[in-house]
């Protein structure tokens, strides 16, 4: 009995252990909300702006902006400035083997990037960038050291540098400080990551809204379809002793 | 006579359409005592069908080139009309079957249905459990992601562990010194077409013998054995109308946890469809932590349990595939007087039961990065694993039975 106590004690110890092996920096909560369009339409706007000029989103089309409560017109004035036509997709010009040789490594294409590292890591990452002699770029990264990205959005967060303590023998960084304001004050920005992240998060993946609303009519379909089922069990069952 | 039944008589003298249809359905008597557990065959079938549908659909846009295959995923998802319920179908469809065959393996284990006369049932079960593991192995390469690729390389580099041969046999099966392009074609090829066959061919074989001898029951006991005046079991029913209407239920709620997961959370945190496989295949970027999905990781982390012997790996290789051969002898490891659980005194219930928790408790711990710690508790349960099937002959013939029912108790 002692031993099998002690055993479940070893089964409930297992979790705990490989948890606690488990590192990385903390991350924030991305303020994602994909039913609210307005911020999901500033975040295309952001993201055509800042990030498709080097990224591409190469299963994403134009026209599937129309999503997000915009017209034709609309996309072809205001988002599109890399083609011609609203049906193609977000390819951008850079080609991989020079990207490569100016940063290091070619930039990731961001269809379903959303998708591979998280929202809640996104919006963490774009917020943490702080500036570093030591890197070619002039840049660094607290969720991504020695990312090879510089910080494109620096014009609007400005200047962030890192606050040093001491761990042990080592400095780690406690945290960052803003040393040279940019166009927008810290908060603005965090909600224009936040709108970029959330246009990220849908772009991962377009029919998402739909899947969840699909999925309630269904449910409630199946749910009709099991009372149904039940009784005619029931019926049938009824001379079996 | 009607028209139909006109039709029918020159049917049957052609084909044997109503004899079957009594055999198999009408006539078929199943014990009337099914439960909870006996849910799952005909789930089985029903994702195996819903398999098939699906990756017939999914077939239609995907390109089996490396070069295209992650984003011709990704245009089922988008731009292909349903592409993105097919394809959710058709990934939640396969963690799914591996649950439901799961529990319907739990099934056998639990009322002995393994046990004379079922042998060969088993054994074919198992080896449809073989063809599933294969088919699901070779589709998760398709999607050419990271853990695709990755997986793909660590499960084929066990070959490469065979003594002398192993080096050009895993070359053989890559068809390249890496998983390339000519991995994913034959991949392609195996998956859509040979594996489906010899599934297909199995589940057949497996029904036609299982309606040969009739269901086991939770008793464990053979309604064969009381038979009325029309040699009809006393204690059976016929599969149609009473079992079909019942499996029907089944399904229903299976098809609710199904949709809830497809509409609602089809990567289920990751265990369905892992994040790191939503970046496309780098044979340059090793992943710092590569699983299998959460269905091979039991026999993943027996793998790891084994230290390299000789600075080879092939001891933890062997040990893994004797983990699976093992379960095709269960009938003839079983020496219990009584099959089924209900009957079976402390012994088998007590090593049924730390089975269980080990089988669980190794599927976890393959999920997770080795650590010391997680090795010595996989190489415990390792070790209860196989004393499970090896210590059977012994612990089955000295339990304490309790004696069976004449007939089955509901």
């Amino acid at each position: 009995m002692k031993r099998l106590k002690n055993f479940i004690l070893l089964l409930i110890a297992v979790p705990v252990i490989a948890f606690a092996s488990e590192e990385g920096p903390s991350l924030d909560k991305a303020p994602v909300n994909l039913s609210d369009q307005a911020s999901l339409q500033r975040g295309a706007r952001m993201f055509v702006n800042y990030c498709l000029n080097c990224h591409s989103a190469v299963s994403m089309r134009y026209s599937r902006m129309e999503d997000l409560g915009l017209t034709e017109d609309q996309i072809k004035e205001n988002l599109m400035f890399a083609a011609e036509k609203p049906g193609e997709t977000m390819t951008v010009g850079m080609d991989k083997k020079e990207a490569k040789n100016w940063f290091g490594s070619a930039p990731p294409d961001l269809s379903v990037i959303a998708r591979a590292r998280g929202s809640d890591w996104l919006y963490t990452y774009l917020r943490s960038f702080y500036r570093d002699d030591t890197r070619p770029t002039g840049w660094n990264n607290v969720v991504f050291p020695k990312v090879a990205m510089p910080h494109v959005l620096w014009s609007l967060q400005g200047e962030m540098v890192p606050v040093m303590k001491k761990e042990g023998e080592h400095e780690v960084i406690e945290r960052l400080e803003l040393a040279k304001p940019g166009s927008v004050t810290l908060a603005e920005y965090d909600a224009m990551v936040g709108d970029l992240v959330n246009y990220l998060t849908w772009m991962g993946e377009p029919a998402q809204l739909e899947r969840k609303q699909l999925g309630l009519f269904v449910l409630a379909f199946l749910a009709f379809f099991f009372v149904v089922a039940y009784y005619l069990k029931k019926e049938f069952w009824k001379d079996v002793h | 006579m009607s028209a139909l039944q006109k039709m029918m008589g020159w049917v049957d003298d052609r084909f044997p359409l109503t004899a079957t249809y009594k055999a198999h359905l009408s006539e078929y008597y199943a014990p009337k005592n099914f439960n909870f557990w006996y849910f799952f065959g005909s789930l089985a079938l029903l994702v195996l069908v819903m398999q098939i549908v699906t990756g017939i659909f999914l077939t239609m846009n995907y390109k089996p080139d490396s070069g295209l295959a992650f984003a011709s995923v990704e245009y089922i998802m988008r731009d292909v009309d349903w592409g993105w319920l097919i394809r959710y179908m058709h990934s939640t469809g396969a963690s799914m079957f591996f649950v439901v065959v799961y529990l319907h393996m739990f099934r056998g284990l639990m009322y002995g249905s393994y046990r004379k006369p079922r042998e060969l049932i088993w054994i074919f079960g198992v080896l449809i459990y073989l063809a599933l593991m294969a088919e699901a192995f070779l589709g998760y390469l398709l999607p050419w992601g990271q853990m695709s690729y990755w997986g793909a390389q660590v499960i084929v580099n066990l070959f490469s562990a065979v003594p002398f041969i192993g080096n050009d046999l895993s070359i053989w099966i890559r068809g390249d010194y890496v998983i390339s392009d000519a991995t994913l074609n034959r991949f392609f090829a195996f998956h859509v077409i040979a594996l489906p066959l010899v599934l297909i061919a199995l589940v057949a074989v497996h029904l036609v013998a299982l309606h040969e001898v009739g269901s086991n029951n939770p008793d464990g006991i053979e309604i064969k054995k009381k038979k009325d005046a029309n040699g009809i079991p006393l204690d059976g029913i016929p599969f149609h109308p009473y079992y079909t209407v019942k499996d029907i239920v089944g399904v229903i709620v299976f098809l609710m946890v199904f949709s809830a997961i497809v509409f609602f959370g089809p990567t289920m945190g990751g265990y369905f469809l892992e994040s790191n496989n939503f970046i496309p295949a780098d044979p340059l970027k090793t992943p710092p932590h590569i699983a299998p999905l959460w269905y091979f990781t039991p026999f993943y982390a027996i793998l790891r349990a084994v230290p390299p012997m000789f600075g080879s790996q092939f001891p933890g290789v062997v040990a893994m595939g004797m983990s699976i051969v093992l379960i095709f002898f269960l009938p003839w490891l079983d020496r219990g007087k009584v099959k089924s659980i209900r009957y079976r005194g402390p012994i088998y219930k007590l090593m049924l039961a730390l089975f269980i928790v080990s089988f669980v408790g190794l599927g976890y711990l393959g999920l997770l990065p080795p650590s010391p710690v997680a090795t010595i508790i996989a190489q415990t349960f390792s070790v209860i694993y196989f004393l499970f099937f090896l210590l059977m002959p012994w612990y089955t013939s000295i339990d304490k039975t309790k004696p069976e029912p004449e007939r089955v108790t509901g």
